[in-house]
């Protein structure tokens, strides 16, 4: 049929199956709002800042496991998304990012709201596109869906001029695409799974390092299996929380900076590391020639680029997580469980001798302490989502996670700001879950506008503020290695968290006792508006244990024992 | 042990479609890495271009160029060439004042020889491997060159 680019944008996402675009409009995408406008197949949900609905968009998609779309305009539009952008980039969140350009015949003339934004984009996406004729826009639209959620997901970013969404060709969606540079490697090669699980049943303190790559690859259930039927004990990075639950008893904890003790010895302890879609990042090494020196590495990524870039791999497989890992489970029978009860004894005391703890012991609430208190009132109930910071290391520590895609954190890019929006399109995405985001005095303000977001759809996103009146894991820093020279992160000017999200029409509560904390919770629960709940905690709690940057994982700063009275 | 900064030549094919050049010269600065020399132009009766990128690193660095090289939606292949003939061109443009002859003699020496004759100034070119050409380069400095310029590598694999 002959349309025009902009109604061919409208056709594409719903031959996607999209049913939730966020989105900001302006002058350069005017012509797509204008068919969204006369659209009924798909919500948009508008957000009040364009880095909001990319990382609105993030959330869905990581809840649900669909591509996020977002929409915006050229310019200052384009850029304030660029973050959202490099965020999803980092972490491999498949979007699709629509942005408005300037008309073609404008397109190098500094026009209003004009910036090169695919030269901006090319860093910070998986792939990108000027589309500069509305006939290649069916092609296009589907090969960005394609690549942003094959091989290693990732954000792609179509930059649209204004003219070619007003451009009439023809649209056929059901065109085959012929991707011949683009062919992801999905399946792991039979011989070297082989020869890895003889190296399993070979040696002696396996550990299996579980990454984020596994919750993209849809492959929870089947690591779970695969971690039961083999006996080998399980380190979690930060993305990989929720793979397997937190009641499993061969999970050790999250490993890395702020990772657990037993954890990061099992790393340095343990003679063959496993390594399932995770990548080897400077904060889960620590210093590298020591990181887990003397194991031997079996690394299964989709991404070959990921494999040998920092560790040595002696057992690389490219592949699909899942389609290895069900290779794995079959051939699993040459492995013998009980081999291995004496390295899970090891770890036990590892995690005997400095388990993950913290002190509840002054008259203030601990953070920690409302992290844990949420996990048993809700559990399994909310969906958790955070922003970047001490409160987002407590989640990851101090959360039951039961399940995959139950945490969404910005994870690579550490993006203050992350967490509200996301947990609006958390909600979006899975309703039927408490929306819960952890986050502090510091990064709540970056993004807060977002509360006319929630309000307006009705998302009621619980926002639990972490109140410590300070930027609080840059103050620990300054305490640990620069001598208490507090350098402006001494939060104490804020605003009345309780009337901001009033004014917008939400529900804000102030909270210093834990009993006041249990109180507000139900209430914001039961009210099902967005809310703010600001809790005042301890102001100088550090996040322990911690690996100091460029240290070994074995050399950790513990959490001080004290004496019980 | 090889070199830890050893040269190397990588042969990529590309779609020839816009922005590909910014797209490898990118990664090449966005994650560190050296281009010394780059040429590109387009394989004939194709949609194809290929590039020779001459660059440098450890093993580990040029395995990561390589791989990242292949992330890169419209690159088909890449190259890590260790058997291969190369070549390189260069430009010299010399006053007329100068021995003509000794240079017309060094010229054919590295497969080159006069292209053009003006009033104040000659222009020669030569042709040969990348170190011959800058052999070449050194011999003729006696010879007051005014400008040259270099082609950058070319390579197939043997």
């Amino acid at each position: 049929m002959q349309i025009n680019g902009a109604q061919m944008v409208i056709e594409a996402l719903i031959a996607e199956g999209v049913e939730t675009v966020f989105g900001y409009p302006g002058g350069a995408i005017m012509n797509v709002y204008d068919e969204i406008y006369k659209q009924k197949t798909f919500k948009h949900i508008l957000a009040r800042h364009e880095q909001a609905a990319i990382h609105a968009a993030e959330g869905y998609s990581k809840a649900s496991g669909k591509v996020g779309v977002a929409i915006i305009t050229s310019g200052p539009g384009f850029t304030n998304a660029v973050t959202g952008l490099a965020d999803a980039y980092m972490d491999s969140i498949p979007l699709v990012v629509i942005s408005g350009q300037v008309p073609m015949s404008l397109i190098g003339t500094d026009a209003f709201q004009e910036i090169d934004a695919v030269g901006i984009s090319r860093s910070c996406t998986k792939h990108n596109y000027l589309v500069t004729n509305a006939a290649d826009l069916p092609r296009i639209l589907k090969e960005a869906f394609y690549i942003a959620s094959s091989g290693r997901p990732g954000p792609v970013h179509v930059d649209i001029p204004k003219d070619v969404t007003a451009q009439i060709a023809e649209f056929d969606y059901s065109i085959e695409l012929d991707l011949e540079t683009y062919k992801p490697h999905t399946k792991g090669n039979p011989r070297q799974i082989k020869k890895v699980m003889e190296a399993i049943a070979n040696a002696r303190r396996p550990l299996f390092y579980l990454g984020g790559g596994i919750i993209n690859s849809n492959a929870s259930y089947e690591v779970r299996e695969l971690v039961k039927k083999t006996g080998i004990p399980a380190v979690e990075t930060f993305m990989a929380r929720g793979v397997l639950s937190h009641d499993d008893e061969l999970l050790i904890s999250m490993l890395g900076m702020h990772g657990s003790y037993a954890a990061n010895m099992a790393m340095s302890e343990t003679d063959l590391v496993i390594a399932l879609g995770a990548r080897f990042d400077d904060r889960v090494t620590g210093k590298l020639s020591e990181f887990a020196k003397n194991a031997g590495v079996v690394h299964v990524d989709i991404d070959p680029a990921s494999i040998s870039k920092l560790v040595n791999a002696d057992y690389p497989i490219v592949g699909d997580i899942k389609n290895v890992v069900c290779e794995m489970l079959e051939q699993s029978t040459v492995i013998k469980a009980e081999k291995y009860e004496p390295w899970r004894k090891t770890i036990r005391s590892f995690d005997e001798l400095h388990p993950l703890a913290y002190h509840d012991d002054t008259g203030n609430i601990k953070p920690q302490w409302v992290i844990q208190r949420v996990g048993q009132l809700l559990g399994d109930s909310a969906n958790i989502s955070t922003d970047v910071g001490q409160h987002q290391m407590w989640s990851a520590q101090f959360y039951p996670f039961s399940r995959p895609r139950q945490f969404i954190s910005s994870g690579g890019l550490g993006t203050m700001g992350f967490g509200f929006p996301a947990a609006i399109g958390v909600k979006a995405a899975s309703p039927e879950k408490i929306s819960i985001n952890f986050t502090g005095d510091g990064s709540i303000l970056m993004n807060c506008q977002e509360l006319m977001t929630a309000v307006e759809q009705k998302l009621p996103v619980i926002n639990i503020i972490l109140n410590n009146n300070y930027l609080g894991m840059v103050r620990q820093w300054q305490t640990l290695f620069y001598d208490k020279r507090y350098s402006e992160t001494d939060l104490s000017v804020q605003p009345d968290f309780v009337k901001l999200a009033e004014a917008f029409g939400g529900i804000g509560y102030r909270v210093k006792t834990k009993e006041e904390f249990d109180a507000a919770l139900k209430d914001a629960i039961e009210k099902n508006i967005v809310a703010f709940i600001d809790v005042a905690v301890e102001r100088l709690e550090d996040v322990m244990p911690m690996v100091p940057s460029g240290g070994s994982l074995y050399n950790m700063m513990l959490l001080e024992k004290k004496e019980k009275k | 042990m090889q070199d830890e900064n050893a040269r190397r030549v990588i042969s990529v094919i590309v779609v020839n479609e816009a922005s590909v050049l910014s797209r490898i010269t990118d990664l090449f600065s966005g994650r560190g890495y050296n281009i010394t020399s780059l040429t590109v132009a387009p394989i004939p009766n194709s949609k194809y271009s290929r590039l020779t990128i001459v660059t440098s690193g450890s093993v580990r660095v040029i395995e990561q160029i390589t791989k990242q090289l292949h992330k890169l939606i419209p690159v088909l292949k890449v190259y890590e060439h260790a058997d291969l003939v190369e070549k390189e061109m260069a430009l010299v443009k010399f006053p007329v004042t100068e021995n003509i002859t000794d240079i017309n003699t060094l010229c054919a020496a590295y497969n080159g020889r006069i292209v053009n004759v003006g009033e104040n100034v000659i222009i020669v070119m030569v042709a040969d491997e990348p170190k011959r050409v800058e052999n070449f380069l050194n011999l003729i400095q006696r010879y007051n060159p005014k400008e040259i310029v270099r082609s950058g590598a070319v390579a197939l694999e043997r």
